[in-house]
């Protein structure tokens, strides 16, 4: 039996981790629930802001904090774009049909970015990166807990804008019915890439976070992609706030399932998980009855 | 889907089929092992296809049934010296089995659409991991089958030449074809379509969609877990972490979702222009000289990109319409 | 880039030199076709790549010491096993007489196959597990240990390691990747280590953690729980790197990290993602030994045709790779024919005295294995990987425990 404080800190680090996947997991989650498109190239976009977030650092060394807003700025236009050109004729499309669009999307990126950075892992140092806090029994890393916060500003920050804002709304309307939303006459296939994008700027924002916990590597992106789908299920798939707690739920079942079973079995946990959640409660932990 | 022509696709059968037996009389084995590998995903692709082409379940996790094919068939011959022929119903049960399990599951609690495909997905990762762990089958280690002299056609413990995999693979995809000429005209077939169509008014017309549902995981399961049998004797050597990956799920899907879903020769199709059009741009590419990692895939995802975004349903079902079939 | 060209370069210039006629007099009257497999792309990719600059140096290397004229046929197999089994179909259909390579088991033994069906021979540079060369092939050649030879040779290299530092550890925690090698190692340890009773310490935890680990905290905090004296590790590259820095956030300092060989810690990029860090680790495994006087000439070959690297962060990737090679040609040169079952043959016979690795004479078992080559307790300092035992090829001494150990 582990010691209590052991437990203690493999499940703080796992709340922590598990907010950076949460804000991550929340981008695929808005998308899905606005646009009903699975966006099966969510872990490669993920790992692009990962690459950026390097890049801006080795150039200008900026930390990875500050690249948020340039690598989120970028994401926006990319999600609009993709959304704009590619995704919105493939809305009345068969489910399989997005599904191989998107990951023909997904096979371009990870290779793209084969080609540009190559197979090697690469990092961002910074000089807090190594350190921790002591906190009586708990040692807490400071990177994660700065990416915690970051993903927890964020994730608040999109709730607002989605309650409070007319944009907000006239998105939510058009989640609610699209037909209707049509009828009143709200530009649906400007909102839908405008959801896209604000569901990369999430991606980009947890990006840029989690370059401080992970080296990025180009076939890192197909296993966030695994990443977010399990999390969102588990959360309710269109729920936004069921997107953090799945997040948060994954890291710590993970982190305690590495904990007291073998470590590299610890994702068949996750997987079980999706699998019980599906069956029982197949809307998710926090998602409305479709 | 006009069945009226019945004649034209018989001489195209009959052409094509002639073509195949003869190919390895002119081509060389690296050409036999390409068109070996063509015929491969041809018929996983044909499998997949009863699923989804016809039945309208997306599965994004059919290398489950090619890994478990695999390691059932593998073992057996691996600890107990007992040769596919047998391996092969083992396979098959074992296959049948897990499809009923998760469709069972699936399909009594509403699960569809997209939720449907994640749990397929849940289910092959669940077992690629529980598969690393599982130290009878070597674990992560891999099993390795051992390898007789290979000089002559040793059918009973499907050993031999290059040749004998081809004609294997072959007959398999022929046989695969007869099945599901006539799975689709049988009465499943049309109360398959009918499902895929519309599930609520199939079963306002008494179709039990359950059970129809179940029947076409079960074939396609079962299908699928021959072309595991095939995998384990083939290669020779199987882990969990190749046999079992997404991007194996992905790869199967492929062929039939580029030829054209639901359609016949859709697999057919999609298979040999995927796997020449791979083989091609490395080619072409090497010519050039342009041999940066990478490059080759993202090409091959820019051709997937157009043709899924230019011909929605595939390759197939406009050449079929240009020779009036 | 640059580089890539200029080998294109030389390679542009051989071939030139090989049919200028006056080279061909003093030549053998054919070229040897070798076909190089290696994974340039893909997550084996950095490897892959390290492996094809000692492919790339062997012609010239070669050419000057026995006279003899290979070809090279590079083919990249993306780290995928169905490519490279059409790799080295595509190869032998080109007119390759050998195939060299692949740095990875799953690949090799479906060329292994390949080679078999065709009967054209295969010497394998890098790949441990055990069972490529029990499936009964008679093509198939492997110069380079078997997960239990490297496992029995990093275990006496860590009781030797003991003795030369006079310290006595009395708990390890083991850690190791779950992947075909590592589980390979792992089954080897539980094996051999209670039959080492010379060894002092015991195996207090062992925990196993996914190869695509992205995140090895909970892996650590579990280890450093076990109070253990030092870590020992069986790792890759990417892994490592995360394990090591890690350790250091939750501040576990033990006596040492000790690899009973695994690649990682002797890579370029573990060094140059951590600096600093990378100090002190300690990796036993095959390697080269840099004062023999093939070492020498492969070195001065490296530098010229890689003038920014340093051969020490290749050593293993490059060492085994040319060696492979140079089996090859050596088997050609007295074969005296490309005939596959003349060659292969010819390499039954091998006896290669004057070689880059430790250990005895290149020499192969009737299973095509080769045998006694030897390890050496490799440890990183002031930067570079450093051979510190066995004596004979030590350039310095070990240090362990390493500095800054904290008794938890």
């Amino acid at each position: 039996m582990p010691a209590a404080d052991l437990v203690a800190n493999v499940v703080v680090s796992g709340i922590l981790t598990g907010l950076v996947y949460g804000l991550m997991a929340l981008g695929l989650s808005v998308i899905f629930g606005v646009v009903r498109v699975v966006n099966f190239a969510h872990g490669e976009m993920m790992t692009i802001a990962m690459y950026m977030a390097t890049v801006l650092f080795a150039a200008l060394k900026l930390d990875p904090f500050l690249a948020m807003l340039p690598v989120a700025a970028a994401f926006f236009v990319f999600g609009y774009a993709l959304q704009a050109g590619l995704i919105n004729p493939f809305i009345t499309r068969p489910e399989h049909s997005q599904f191989m669009l998107l990951v023909a999307v997904a096979i371009i990126l990870v290779n793209a970015m084969l080609m540009v950075f190559g197979p090697d892992a690469r990092n961002v140092q910074v000089d807090y990166q190594l350190e921790s806090f002591e906190l009586g029994p708990l040692l807490v890393d400071k990177a994660r807990l700065f990416a915690a916060i970051a993903a927890v500003v964020a994730a608040a920050a999109f709730f607002a804008f989605f309650r409070y804002t007319l944009t907000g709304k006239a998105i939510r309307a058009c989640a609610d019915n699209y037909l209707g939303a049509r009828i009143v006459g709200l530009n649906v296939k400007h909102l839908y890439a405008l959801t896209f994008g604000l569901g990369a700027v999430c991606v980009a924002i947890a990006g840029c976070a989690m370059v401080l916990l992970v080296d990025v590597t180009p076939p890192l992106g197909p296993s966030y992609t695994l990443l977010a789908f399990v999390i969102v299920i588990v959360g309710g798939l269109g729920s936004m706030g069921g997107a953090l707690l799945g997040g948060v739920l994954i890291g710590v079942s993970e982190a305690l399932a590495g904990l007291f079973i073998t470590p590299s079995a610890k994702s068949m946990f996750s997987f079980g998980l999706l699998i019980l959640v599906l069956l029982l409660r197949p809307q998710g932990l926090l998602g409305k009855r479709a | 889907m006009n069945r009226n022509r019945a004649l034209t696709p018989i001489y195209l059968l009959t052409g094509l089929a002639a073509i195949l037996v003869a190919l390895p009389f002119f081509v060389g084995n690296y050409a036999l092992s390409v068109a070996t590998l063509i015929l491969y995903f041809a018929y996983t692709g044909q499998a997949w296809n009863v699923m989804m082409g016809f039945a309208g379940q997306l599965s994004l996790g059919h290398a489950l049934y090619v890994g478990v094919g695999a390691y059932a068939a593998g073992a057996l011959f691996f600890y107990y010296g007992i040769g596919p022929w047998a391996g092969l119903w083992l396979a098959i049960a074992l296959c049948v089995a897990l499809g009923l399990v998760i469709g069972f599951l699936a399909f009594r609690f509403g699960i569809s659409g997209v939720y449907f495909a994640l749990l397929t997905i849940a289910f092959a990762e669940f077992t690629r991991i529980g598969f690393d762990h599982f130290g009878w089958t070597g674990g992560p280690g891999g099993m390795f089958l051992r390898v007789a002299q290979r000089d002559t056609w040793d059918l009973a413990n499907f050993r031999g030449p290059p040749l004998m995999y081809y004609y294997a693979m072959l007959f398999l995809t022929a046989g695969a074809f007869a099945l599901c000429a006539w799975l689709l005209r049988s009465r499943a077939g049309y109360y398959w379509q009918a499902i895929r169509e519309d599930e609520e008014a199939a079963r306002a017309l008494g179709i039990n969609a359950f059970r129809w549902k179940l029947l076409a995981v079960a074939i396609s399961a079962a299908m699928t877990a021959v072309a595991g049998v095939f995998f384990a004797f083939y290669y020779n050597n199987l882990f969990p972490e190749q046999i079992f990956h997404i991007s194996r799920s992905i790869e199967i899907i492929l062929g039939p979702v580029i030829g054209g879903v639901g359609t016949l020769f859709g697999p057919l199709l999609g298979a040999a222009v995927l796997t020449l059009l791979s083989d091609g741009i490395s080619d072409a590419l090497n010519a050039l000289g342009l041999d940066i990692p990478g490059v080759k895939q993202v090409f091959y995802g820019l051709v997937l990109l157009c043709v899924v975004m230019f011909l929605p349903h595939g390759i197939w079902p406009p050449i079929a319409r240009r020779l009036r079939l | 880039m640059k580089r890539r060209q200029f080998n294109k370069a030389l390679a542009v210039a051989g071939a030139l030199a090989a049919v200028n006629p006056f080279a061909i007099v003093r030549a053998q009257a054919q070229k040897l076709k070798v076909g190089v497999i290696l994974p340039r792309s893909g997550y084996l990719g950095f490897i892959g790549q390290s492996c094809q600059k000692g492919a790339d140096l062997a012609p010239g290397v070669i050419k000057e010491l026995l006279g003899v004229e290979l070809e090279l046929m590079n083919a990249d197999f993306e780290s995928n096993v169905d490519t490279a089994r059409t790799r080295a179909e595509r190869l032998i259909q080109e007119g390759a007489h050998v195939l060299v390579g692949p740095f990875d088991s799953g690949a090799a033994s479906a060329i292994a196959q390949v080679a078999e069906q065709r009967g054209i021979p295969f010497v394998i540079n890098i790949a441990a597990a055990p069972q490529i060369t029990e499936q009964g092939y008679k093509f198939v050649f492997r110069n380079f240990q078997t997960a239990g030879d490297i496992v029995r040779n990093g275990l006496d290299l860590i009781g030797e390691l003991f003795q030369a530092t006079s310290t006595v550890p009395r708990t390890a925690v083991f850690m190791h990747v779950n992947d075909t090698f590592g589980q390979a190692m792992a089954k080897g340890i539980n094996a051999v280590l209670p039959r080492r009773t010379q060894l002092p310490f015991k195996i207090v935890d062992q925990i196993g953690y996914d190869p695509a680990a992205k995140d090895l905290s909970v892996e650590v905090s579990k280890a450093k729980a076990t109070n253990a004296d030092f870590l020992l590790l069986v790792c890759r590259l990417n892994d490592a790197i995360i394990l090591r820095r890690e350790m250091v956030k939750q501040r576990w300092q033990p006596m040492g990290i000790v690899s009973p060989g695994s690649p990682g810690m002797y890579e370029e990029q573990y060094f140059k993602t951590l600096g600093k860090l990378s100090e002190y680790s300690i990796s036993n495994v095959p390697w080269y030994n840099p004062k023999s006087n093939m070492t020498q000439r492969v070195e001065a070959a490296f530098k010229k045709a890689n003038p920014k690297d340093n051969l020490v962060f290749h050593g293993l990737n490059v060492g085994f790779t040319f060696e492979a090679i140079l089996i090859a040609a050596d088997a050609f040169k007295r074969a005296k024919s490309t005939d596959p079952k003349a060659l292969a043959e010819a390499i039954r016979q091998t006896n290669i005295t004057e070689k880059m690795s430790l250990g005895g004479p290149i020499k192969f078992n009737d299973k095509g294995q080769v045998e006694g080559i030897g390890s050496a307790c490799v440890q990183n300092l002031n930067l570079l990987p450093t051979v510190v035992l066995p004596q004979e090829a030590a350039t310095a001494k070990p240090v362990f425990p390493v500095p800054g150990y904290k008794k938890t």
